[in-house]
Formats: C-alpha cells, structure tokens, sequence
C-alpha cells in the first residue's frame, strides 16, 4: 500500500517528491496520533463512573456486633465479613508460626484492633463467598471460615491453611472513625 | 487491472486462501475513479464515516443506557454527569445524526443534480432511498430513547400515523406500541431495534458499494470514462481528498459538538416525558421537517401519511421519471433552473415543517407540497423531452482541459 | 457561482432558527452576559456559591434538583469539607435497616439533593394543584434558558388593566400565558449573602441562574477546554491534509 503511496504520481524524479514524503509522513503521524486519542474516551467509558467511585466507601455501625459475633455488609457490591474476635480466637490467630503458612502473614499486619477482623468475603481461589458468618456454619478446621466450593480452609485471621486457595482473605482498607464505627474504602 | 504479487510471505500466503489484499487493492487502491469529481463527491464517503462513528459512539452509549420509562432520563442524564467523557459521546452521536443526514441529503441532492440515478446505476439509486427510509427509522427510534417530552410526543404523533390504514389501523398501532399508548414495551422495543437498523444500514451501504463498483463513480460532466486517460487510481488521489474533506467535517461536528451542542435539539426534550401533558408545539428533528410539512398540507389523515411515504418513496422511480439521456445538469439548462427550485422548495418545506400549521404557513406548506410532486411527476419527464442539451464534451479527459484553458483564462 | 448558491442555500437551511409559537407569547429575553457564554465562558464561581444559597433558601422549598448530588459541587470549586457540610445540613432517607425500617442520616456528599415533596401529587397537593418542576436541567429545557429564567424572576409585575388573573396565579410577562402560580419567589433583601453581596432581587436571580446553568450543564467548562484543543489539533491536520492532497494532485493538473 504505501508502495502505491509513494510511486502513483510522477515517482520520485522530480523535486517534489522528497518534500511530498515528507508531508506524507507527518500527517500519517499526526492523523495516526489523533485517531489514537480519539480512541481513549470510548475506552475511558467504560471505567468506573464518578457516581460509583462515590460510593466506593461504606460506614458501618459496630455497637451490635457481640464478641464472638460477625456482620457481613456489603461494600463495592461484594461482601465484607466483620468479626468480633473472642480472646481465644485471637490467641488462636497469633500463635501460629508464621512462616509455616501457604501466604506468611502475621495477625497483627491483618488486623488494626485485636478484636475486630475486617476481610474481603471473597475465597482468593475461584471466588466463592466462604461459609463461617452465621452460628450454624461449618467454620473450617482451623475455626475460621471453610469454602464450601474446593475446599479451602481460612483460620482466625483469615489466612489460608489448607485447600487450594494461594492467598490470604483480603483485608480491605479501613479506618476507625470511633470505636464503634468504622469506614471501609 | 494487473494482478499484483505480493512480496511479503505472510500477506501471500493469506492472499493465496483468502484474496482480501487483491481484493482491496482492486478496489480501493487502484480502482479507476474518473478524474473530474468535485467536492460534492465527498459527501458518499463522508456519510460513511459518520455512520460508523454512530455505530462505535452508539455501541458506548448503550452500555450506559436503561431503556426503563423510569430510568432512561435518569441514565442518559448520568451519562452527561457522571460517566468518563459520557457527555463527549452523547453529544457526538446526537450532533452525528444530524451530521449523517446532512451528508446523505448533500449527496442525494448531488446525484439528482447530476443525474447519478441514470442508467446503469439505478439500482444503485434505490439502495440509497433505502438507506435513508432505514436512517429515518432509526433515528426516529433513536430519538424517542432519551425518554424526554419530544420524544415521547414525537412517538406518540409517528406511531398514530399507522392508524390512517383502514380497518387494520388501530391494530398496528398497539402492535407497535405493545400496548395502549407509548410505554414501557415501545421503549423497550425501539431501543432494540435502534441498536439493529444501523447494522442494516451498514449491510445495504455494502450493497450500495458493490452496485457503484460495478460501473464505476459518475462524474460532474456525466460521460461514461472511455479509457485510460479519463481515471486516477482511487489511492493516494481520492483517500486524500477524502482524508481532507473529513478534516473539515470533523471541524464542523465537533465545533457544535463542543461549543454549540443542543443547537441541533428541541429544549423541551430536557424535560422528562410525561403522558398527560403535550408540549405545545411538537416539532420532529430539522432532518425529518420537508416530510412533517408534507404530512400536515394535506387536510386527509390517509392521503397525508400516503403523501408522506410517497415522499420518499417517489425517489425510486426517479430514474424513469427523468427521460432526459443527458446525466449532467451542466449541459441541461432547463433542469438546471428546476432543480434549484426544486431545492428551494425542500427548503420552504423544512421552514413550514418548523412552524405551527396556522395562517399563511398552511397556504405556503400546501403549494410547496404540490411542487414536491409536480417536479418529479410533470417537470422531470417533460424537461427530459422538451429540453435541448447542450453539446457534451468528447470525454473527461477533454473537459478536463477545456476547464483547465477556462481557469487559466480568468486567471 | 452554483456552488456558492448551493452552498447558501443549504447554510440557509439548516441555520435558520425554528420560530416557536412560545416566542410570540411575550416580549422578547432580553440577552444578559453572562460569565458563561462565548467559547472560554467559565462559571463564576462566587456566584455559583451564592445561586446554591438562593437555591437552598428559597428554591429549595418547593423544586427538586434531582439530578445533582452533592459531590457534584466538587467541580465549581467547592472543598471537600465544604461539600460534607453542604450534605450534612439534610436528611436524607436510607434503609431499610435490620429490624426492616427506613430511617433518616445525615446527607452524606454520594448523596443527591432530597426533593422538597415525596412525589408529584405531594407537591401538587401543596402547591394549589400546580407542579414546581424540578431544577436540574432547567436552564437546558427552554429555548434561551438562562436569559428565560432571569426574565422568569425578575418579571413579575402587576397585570395590566383588562387582563383577567385567575385565582391563585401571578402575573408575569415571561411565563407562557403570563400567568404563573408560583408566587413571586425573590424578594429585596431577603437572604443574607455569606459573602455580603447586596442582596437585590437582580442579584439574586443572576447568582441562581449561575448556579442553575452549572446543574443543568456541569460538563461545559471541561467541554470547551477540551473543544479548543481538539479543535486546534483538527486544524493543523486538516492544513496537513491539504497541503497534501494538493501536493498530490499537483501532477494532474
């Protein structure tokens, strides 16, 4: 094609021909650039819109939560277990020897009070939602949560010790607004 | 045409299985084109691009989009506000429709200038009057979508339209709508549909391509190329031409687009729909105007909607209406001057269609509705057969030159 | 010379303004200035702040602005601090909550402006049977909207001799039909400025058309700034296209 470009009128023996190519080529360049930023706000669209980026945080209530209890709230449309630890949970959670563990993580890097453990809801294998919130789940070996679709075991802290999952549940970012409430997002 | 031989081992090996590089090479690089064309043959190439700038804004959009009574104001609303460069898109599929119609307007009108309609390229001719009565549809669908006052009037006095048919009227009024009235089921089903006319639009534009391809572009003197010396290849000359007439139309669109976006709009479609209460002067989109004056000259709801089909349908048998063997009307001194009437006529169609149907405007829009017919039905072919043309020049190539003495001449 | 015609004919065509029959119906808007117009137009942002308080004092009684939220004031330079407090003076309706029932919050800035009535026969039902259209896009759904909601407020007056007001309406020469049941809502000093601007009723109706042409077109500063590049960019590469397409040619002619 750009043989044709070149060669259709006259060929390159006369003096036009050089500043031709050289025309030729900057606005192929310029045209080519502007297509290409052209393309960017069809793409642009298709992220995240202002309206669900003001969403994107979630206050949460703490005060009904008793020890031993969870909530699951919902936040960016997935679920997000609140837990309040009971002393022997956490226990549980810290006297693991870290780096016996598929994803070494201390508890006390997962976690910003003791007692409250904020995770991603989410099995960091296929995506399943783990059971372990409500009284009547199975929890798991490891008296945490267990997935029910392939088997992945999560302890007290939400870490991964058996099953095929490879990470740990996510801790999301949050902040303690007061001791009862706190900010996901 | 020589076959080439493609060097580069990929591109022959595809070739060889699949000849789409001789293929585009046959015909949009070295395709003949006459060498005369003015600027008015822009328009065809032009109108093509816009309708795939449509399709790729369009296909944005309604991922964004609810076709839900109680959320599609809402949802095109957040697309100005809140989606990334949603404003951008919309505005450029709204101003682009009126840009489509401007392009295929200019072009349609370039070809009855010219008599591009005549003899081989008929078929041609009634492909296009097909694209356009399919244009009309969608965006007729598409402009009911933002669920705003016009738009849901504007369905509202379209649709009624069907029940001028006799006896079966009423029926496919409500098949049309899924319902009693404009609602939830029309909305659902013109968003449907205005998401696949332009797929069809684009598969008739392919049948429009091929039946042109087949004898070739006409040309401003309106004589068949008689060798060699009469064509350019297609590439670089006419992609540069239209490279640069697309610069300019770009400049054009996305000057309303940015600085002057609702000049193409109606206010009233700002105003969420509401079915008890009509805005007090429904006006369809500028493109549609000649045909809503058209429909309202005549005092017989039938005759009206048969009138304003027959508007546009009439266009098909233009080709044998016009019995002049001449094309072009640069050698057709009497066409010449009915043509401009004609189109000061569309014009005055347009501006009655525009306003309320009282005092003078009902005279006016009934006397240009009558010419609208009368030129194609009583001027075309008694021109034809009346007229003395005059000479015809040898070939292109020969008028070519003689226009080239002329500039020289004034210069 | 055809061309030139052609061409005319068809400028003609598609830029002559559609005459509404709403134009015949009273004088015509006077055109104000407004910090908006023209090609590098911005909002002015006092009045902006200013229109959002007339807004809230006065307007707010009776219109919705549904379409806006409150971080949406983020764009006409508005604090983040400034708009949590914004959100904050309102109660907003959430829920349901656990034990099933709506409650109300404090507005938080995801939050849009709540509408003064809880649906359309609500506001009617106060409102003497007429409907307070919502604000949001006002300035965009009539023809010469800013200028026409100026006129709108500052054009109540008393009717003229032999003019019959119905019951409840007010008379003003800019409202199709010149009678209006809102009651004039602007009134000389009726407000307080936070930034001590005179509170005049002009005053006042220029600060909230500001404020209402910002709603109703939010994207248009980000709009024209991006027009005049893209523009600019268009043109250089059309020039290029030219220069080319005649470089091209050349060996033709």
């Amino acid at each position: 094609m750009s043989d044709t470009a070149m060669t259709a009128p006259g060929g390159h023996d006369d003096d036009g021909t050089t500043r031709r190519d050289f025309l030729l080529f900057t606005t192929l360049t310029v045209g080519a650039t502007g297509a290409a930023l052209a393309v960017w706000p069809l793409i642009d669209t298709m992220n995240p819109a202002k309206d669900v980026l003001a969403l994107s945080s979630t206050e949460v209530d703490l005060t009904p939560v008793q020890e031993g209890q969870a909530i699951t709230v919902v936040w960016r449309g997935k679920p997000v277990f609140i837990r309040r630890r009971t002393q022997a949970e956490i226990a549980a959670a810290r006297s693991v020897k870290v780096s016996d563990l598929p994803d070494p993580q201390p508890d006390t890097a997962r976690v910003k009070q003791p007692a409250w453990l904020i995770l991603v809801g989410v099995c960091t294998h296929l995506g399943c939602i783990p059971l372990g919130q409500k009284s009547g789940d199975t929890r798991g070996d490891y008296g945490g949560w267990f997935c029910p679709c392939h088997g992945s075991h999560y302890d007290t802290s939400g870490r991964i010790r058996r099953g095929p999952a490879p990470a740990n549940l996510t801790v999301p970012p949050y902040e303690f607004l007061n001791d009862n409430s706190v900010r996901i997002g | 045409m020589s076959k080439p031989t493609w060097t580069n081992p990929v591109v022959r090996w595809i070739d060889y299985r699949l000849p789409v590089f001789t293929f585009a090479n046959e015909q949009l690089i070295e395709y003949p084109t006459p060498k005369n064309l003015n600027y008015w043959w822009n328009f065809g190439s032009l109108a093509g691009i816009v309708l795939v700038i449509m399709i790729a804004t369009g296909i944005f959009l309604a991922m964004h989009y609810t076709p839900h009574v109680s959320l599609a104001f809402a949802s095109v609303e957040r697309i100005m506000r809140d989606v990334n460069y949603g404003w951008l898109i919309r505005y450029i599929h709204m101003n682009g429709a009126s840009f489509f119609f401007i392009c295929v307007y200019i072009h349609l009108f370039r070809g009855l200038y010219y008599g591009s309609y005549k003899s081989p390229r008929e078929l041609l001719w009634i492909i296009g009057v097909l694209i356009i009565l399919t244009m009309m549809a969608t965006a007729f669908m598409g402009y009911v979508l933002p669920w705003g006052q016009m738009s849901f009037w504007g369905a509202t006095v379209i649709t009624n339209l069907f029940s001028a048919i006799p006896v079966v009227g009423q029926s496919i009024v409500s098949w049309l709508w899924g319902g009693f009235s404009v609602d939830n089921p029309t909305l659902n089903r013109f968003f449907s549909l205005h998401y696949l006319l332009p797929f069809i639009i684009f598969a008739l534009v392919f049948l429009h391509l091929w039946a042109l391809h087949a004898h070739h572009s006409s040309n401003p003197v309106g004589i068949d190329m008689k060798g060699p010396q009469d064509s350019i290849p297609f590439h670089p000359y006419y992609t540069v031409k239209d490279a640069f007439g697309l610069g300019v139309l770009m400049l054009v669109l996305l000057g309303f687009v940015f600085f002057a976006p609702n000049f193409f709009g109606e206010p009233d479609n700002y105003i969420e729909a509401n079915p008890l209460v009509t805005p007090t002067h429904i006006v369809p989109e500028w493109y549609l105007l000649p045909f809503y004056a058209i429909l309202r000259a005549i005092p017989n709801k039938l005759l009206g909607v048969i009138a304003m089909f027959g508007s546009i349908l009439i266009l098909v048998l233009v080709p044998w209406l016009d019995t002049s063997r001449v094309r072009s009307a640069r050698f057709r001194p009497v066409y010449r001057v009915f043509f401009w009437v004609f189109l000061l006529d569309c014009i005055v169609l347009g501006y009655v269609g525009a306003n309320p149907p009282e005092g003078y405007f009902i005279t006016v829009g009934q006397l240009a509705t009558f010419w609208y017919f009368f030129h194609f039905v009583i001027v075309l072919p008694l021109v034809g057969w009346l007229e003395r043309p005059r000479p015809l020049p040898d070939s292109i190539s020969a008028s070519v030159m003689a226009g080239k003495g002329k500039e020289a001449g004034h210069a | 010379m055809h061309k030139a015609l052609l061409a005319a004919l068809l400028a003609v065509a598609f830029f002559v303004p559609q005459s509404s029959s709403r134009a015949a119906e009273g004088p015509a808007l006077p055109a104000q200035a407004w910090s908006f117009k023209g090609a590098f137009g911005t909002y002015d942002r006092a009045a902006v702040r200013r229109g959002l308080q007339v807004y809230r004092e006065v307007c707010a009684a009776c219109h919705s602005l549904n379409l806006v939220a409150f971080r949406h004031l983020g764009d006409v330079g508005f604090q983040e601090a400034e708009i949590k407090a914004v959100a904050e003076a309102y109660k907003v309706k959430d829920g349901p909550d656990d034990a099933g029932d709506m409650f109300e919050r404090a507005g938080r800035p995801s939050d849009y402006f709540p509408a003064p009535f809880a649906n359309t026969k609500a506001a009617r039902a106060s409102n003497g049977g007429a409907l307070p259209p919502d604000l949001s896009l006002m300035t965009k759904a009539r023809k010469q909207g800013p200028d026409y909601v100026y006129a709108l407020l500052t054009g109540f007056k008393a009717p003229p001799a032999g003019f019959s007001l119905m019951a409840g309406m007010n008379y003003n020469e800019h409202f199709p039909g010149r009678q209006i049941a809102m009651a004039p809502p602007l009134a000389e000093g009726a407000l307080t400025f936070a930034d001590g601007t005179q509170s005049s009723v002009s005053q006042m109706a220029r600060d909230v058309t500001t404020f209402l042409s910002w709603t109703a077109e939010p994207e248009m500063e980000a709009r024209k700034r991006l027009g005049v590049k893209v523009l600019l960019f268009l043109l250089v590469l059309t020039g290029l296209l030219y220069a080319l397409k005649r470089a091209i040619w050349q060996k033709l002619h």
